[in-house]
Order: C-alpha cells, then sequence, then structure tokens
C-alpha cells in the first residue's frame, strides 16, 4: 500500500504502514494456522459432508427416520417410559443429596479461611507446627474434591457399574460422587468469601471456633448452598437421564436398549419423554429463579 | 419422596460390603496403581487423544453453522418485530404471519436440538452413519448448535438499538444495518460464548466414545471392558491434562478480545 501522501485528515490516527503490515502478517498467520488445524481436524476426524449428503447415505437417513416414525404409543411402552421417567427423577433426587452430604463433609476441611489462616488463627504464632498440621487436612480435602470434578460423570457410571453391578444404583453413586467434588468447590468458594465481620464481632465476645461456624459462618452462606444445590440438580436430571447409555438406569438404559433391540418406534417414544422432562425442567427452573431472586 | 426415592433408585450400600463387592472394589484399586505410563501405550492412545480435539474442533465449527443461520432466524427483533420491520410489515398481516412463522419453526428447531442430549444423538447418528469419530462430530455439531443459536439470538436481542436507528435514518438498507450495526456489536460475545462452547466440546467429545463415537471414551471403554484399570488411570490422567489446556488456551485467546 504505497499511497502518495495526500493532505487527507483522515490519515492522522491511523497507525503507521508498518504497523499496520505487521498486524495484518500477524492475522494473515493466526488464519492460515487456524485453517491448517481446521483441514487438518476434517481429515483426522473422518468427516465425509459430501458423502453424507450423497444419495446412498442420505437415503439411509431418511429410512432410518421412517423406521423411528411412528412412536408407539402403546399403553405397556407408555408405562415403561413413565417408569423411566420417575427412575430418572429418583436417581438425580438421591444422586444430588449424596454430593450435598459428601460436600459438606469435605468442604469445612478445603476452605482457606476455616482451616488455617485468616481472623480464626491470628493469634496463633504463624510459623508453629499446628499451623503445617492443619495443612494436611486441606491438601487432602482439596486434592480429593479435584480427583471427584474431573472425571466426567459418565466415566464414574462406567467404574461404579463394574463396582456395583447393572441398575440405577451406579447411577446415583455416579451423579453424588462427580457432582460431590462440583458442589464441594462451589461451596468451598463461597465460604471462603464470608464478610469477616460478624465473624469478628462473635470473636469478640469470646466465642468458640464451633460457635462462630454455626452462627457466624453458616446463617451467611446458607442460601447460597442451597441454590447451587438446585442448580445442580437441574443438570442432574439432565445427565440422569443419560447416564443410562452405560447401564446406570433411567431413561437412558430404556434407549439403551431399544436401540440394541432395533425398537425404533419405541426409541422415539423414549426419545420424546426425554425432551418433555428436560423442557419441563428447563421452564419449572427458569420460574422458580424468577420468583425467588 | 426420599424414602420413594431410596426404593426406585435401588439403593443398596451394602453391596459396597458384601465379599463380593468388597472383592471387585480391591481388585479396582489395585488395578488402578500404578498408571500404565509405558511408551508404547502412550503412543497408542496419541492418536485417539488427537482425535478427540479434532472431534470437538469441527463439532463445534458444525454448530455454528446450525446454530448461526437458525439463531438469526430466531431473533425476535430482526424476523418479526422492532425497527428493522415495523415500517415494512406495518399494513401486510400476511407477510407478518409469515415471518412469525418462520421465527417459530427456527425456535421449535433450536428447542429439539438442545433439548435431546448429546449422547443421544451420538447414539442415533453412530446408527445411521456408522462407528467412528464422525457421529461424535455430528452428535455435538447438532446438540451444541441448537444452544449456541439459543444463545446468538439473545445477543441479538441485547444489542443497542440507537446505533441502528442512526443508520436507518440515513438511509441504509437492511443488510448493511446488520452488517454495520448490528454484527459488530454482538461479535465479541459471540466469540467467547463460542469459545467457551468449544471448551465444554472437548469434554464432551472425550467421553461421546463411550457410546461408540470416536475419541478418548471409546478406549476408557475398551479398557473398562478388559479390566485394565491401569490403562483407565493413564486415560483419565491424559484427559485431565487435556481439559486442562484446552482451558488455559480459552482463557488466553478471551484475554486477547
Amino acid at each position: 500500500m504505497s499511497r502518495p501522501a495526500l493532505p487527507n485528515t483522515c490519515d492522522v490516527i491511523r497507525p503507521t504502514a508498518a504497523a499496520t503490515s505487521i498486524s495484518k502478517w500477524r492475522n494473515g498467520a493466526v488464519l492460515l494456522f487456524f485453517f491448517t488445524f481446521l483441514i487438518w481436524s476434517y481429515r483426522g476426524a473422518e468427516i465425509d459432508l459430501l458423502q453424507l449428503f450423497s444419495r446412498d447415505s442420505f437415503g439411509q437417513i431418511l429410512i432410518y427416520f421412517n423406521k423411528l416414525m411412528p412412536p408407539d404409543f402403546s399403553p405397556n411402552v407408555l408405562h415403561e417410559a413413565m417408569k423411566g421417567t420417575i427412575e430418572t427423577f429418583a436417581i438425580s433426587f438421591m444422586g444430588t443429596l449424596l454430593a450435598v452430604a459428601i460436600a459438606l463433609s469435605v468442604v469445612f476441611f478445603a476452605s482457606r479461611n476455616l482451616i488455617f489462616s485468616g481472623l480464626l488463627y491470628e493469634m496463633e504464632p504463624k510459623q508453629g507446627w499446628k499451623r503445617r498440621a492443619r495443612m494436611v487436612p486441606y491438601l487432602a480435602a482439596r486434592c480429593l474434591l479435584n480427583i471427584l470434578r474431573t472425571v466426567p460423570e459418565m466415566v464414574w457410571a462406567l467404574i461404579f457399574v463394574f463396582l456395583v453391578g447393572l441398575g440405577p444404583f451406579p447411577g446415583v453413586l455416579a451423579l453424588g460422587v462427580h457432582t460431590g467434588g462440583v458442589l464441594g468447590k462451589l461451596f468451598g468458594e463461597v465460604l471462603e468469601d464470608v464478610d469477616p465481620q460478624p465473624i469478628e464481632s462473635l470473636q469478640a465476645t469470646g466465642a468458640s471456633r464451633l460457635q462462630i461456624l454455626f452462627y457466624g459462618i453458616l446463617p451467611q452462606v446458607l442460601p447460597q448452598f442451597i441454590s447451587y444445590t438446585l442448580y445442580r440438580w437441574e443438570v442432574n436430571i439432565r445427565m440422569a437421564a443419560v447416564l443410562g447409555l452405560v447401564g446406570a438406569g433411567g431413561l437412558g438404559q430404556r434407549i439403551h436398549i431399544a436401540i440394541s433391540l432395533f425398537f425404533e418406534q419405541q426409541l422415539l417414544t423414549l426419545i420424546m419423554a426425554i425432551y418433555i422432562l428436560v423442557t419441563i425442567v428447563d421452564y419449572v427452573s427458569a420460574y422458580l429463579r424468577r420468583k425467588v431472586l | 419422596m426420599f424414602l420413594d426415592s431410596w426404593k426406585r433408585a435401588g439403593i443398596a450400600p451394602e453391596l459396597f460390603f458384601s465379599t463380593r463387592g468388597r472383592e471387585s472394589l480391591w481388585k479396582f484399586l489395585t488395578g488402578m496403581i500404578p498408571p500404565d505410563l509405558s511408551w508404547s501405550f502412550l503412543s497408542l492412545m496419541l492418536r485417539p487423544a488427537l482425535e478427540t480435539i479434532q472431534i470437538s474442533l469441527w463439532g463445534t465449527v458444525i454448530a455454528v453453522l446450525i446454530g448461526f443461520p437458525l439463531g438469526l432466524l430466531g431473533t425476535n427483533t430482526l424476523a418479526v418485530r422492532g425497527i428493522l420491520n415495523d415500517a415494512e410489515l406495518q399494513g401486510a398481516p400476511v407477510r407478518r404471519s409469515l415471518r412469525y412463522g418462520v421465527y417459530l419453526m427456527a425456535r421449535g428447531a433450536l428447542s429439539l436440538f438442545r433439548s435431546i442430549p448429546e449422547f443421544v444423538w451420538a447414539f442415533m447418528f453412530v446408527r445411521a452413519v456408522g462407528l467412528g469419530p464422525f457421529p461424535g462430530v455430528l452428535a455435538i455439531g447438532v446438540a451444541y448448535g441448537g444452544m449456541l443459536g439459543k444463545v446468538y439470538s439473545e445477543i441479538f436481542e441485547a444489542v443497542n438499538y440507537r446505533p441502528l436507528e442512526a443508520l436507518q435514518s440515513t438511509g441504509a438498507n437492511k443488510l448493511q444495518i446488520f452488517f454495520y450495526g448490528w454484527f459488530p456489536q454482538a461479535l465479541p460475545n459471540f466469540v467467547s460464548y463460542t469459545l467457551y462452547r468449544w471448551e465444554c466440546a472437548v469434554r464432551a467429545s472425550a467421553i461421546l466414545g463411550l457410546v461408540g463415537a470416536g475419541g478418548l471414551g471409546q478406549q476408557i471403554e475398551i479398557s473398562m471392558r478388559m479390566f485394565n484399570f491401569n490403562e483407565v488411570l493413564t486415560i483419565l490422567i491424559i484427559l485431565f491434562l487435556m481439559v486442562a489446556g484446552v482451558d488455559y488456551l480459552s482463557a488466553k485467546v478471551r484475554a486477547l478480545l
């Protein structure tokens, strides 16, 4: 871009030619990298969009959809779908309860201001062995929560199916363990930014640490604990519907059976049940959130 | 409700304390340690790990391709109401209802796409196009397309209308208004939300393999079936590192914006 220098007022704030060309180069390089990455991925993921729309496989998909239609609404299928939905609900409920139990039993060790630093401990000598001894449960709790959280629910479900056999129980355990890790982290964050003033005034009246916990900290954090728990419950209902695909009960297991046995019309009924369940949960939670918040 | 759920969910904690339960638990825990870090196994896992990233990337691309047009059509202020359409649709009930029909259809499609979980989509696509990473890509594309479309339309509805009115008063046509007034406002939110979805897609594509759609999940299932728990632990470690890496990368990109 070598233009003759015209007395153009618009040019005053423009960056110099060198700067523009550098940023152009950089943008170009980023774009080039991105597109190479895309093409490499296209081959790696064995994507074949052309094949998808070719007559052969598109016809296959159409045939499949024709097999799905119409949904099977015979009473015993509907009964089964209903039972699966209720089971899904039960799994998510018990799983969330287990998660709260896990989170509450671990979280007080995993928040920094309750276990070794901050107001509660400012009277203790900084370098004492007691402080170091307190680090141990703190780090252990942190580590445990991280492990629980990082392994996805599906993998937990697979593991628990191996440990306790097929059925809804491994689903409950999987949801409980994973969500326990997530809630532990969320609760810990809430605990770490409580308002220190009530704690300080309680301390000034000579309250013990346990008293401070029950009268100064818990009342502050409880509303947030409850709202996080409800949010995770909503997520869990959705998850419980699909955990069954690896054999952990609920609607998912019925879907798995229907797919494996080629009962396509029942499959459509079950998918519709999931759709209805998820939509209802969406609406109810949006409604509740509007009401409460 | 508690008791009913307890019964329906078939909760039986005693299973862990029965001899069989204890045995399998012990077998699992001892089998996991130490993780299998031998070179041959790691190099075998390299391809599925890369495949997971590739699935997530193309899944997100397809999700954008599905979500963007449907999101546009599903935006109330762009398709039916608002300053763009007021003058045009004032005295034309037929056109208005036609537009409204398109709007409702786009909304319905988006809600259908996102309400059916990606696992179920993956299961169906495995049936339709066969095993491998491709059904995973399609499943993520469709399910995330629904979510992205909804969020895109929310972003579009939340733009500031002042610049649009100003453009309109200068006589710009609809396309010009869209590209110069609407799109630049929405772009930053767009990019950051799409990146966030990509992170989720990496996680999802890693476990979609459990139902036969390629990536690391398939390897987890194979190792689990063959009771090679040390391999399971290795794959979980790889998964953890990958997710952490993607988190870091997308945080960097978002900081640039």
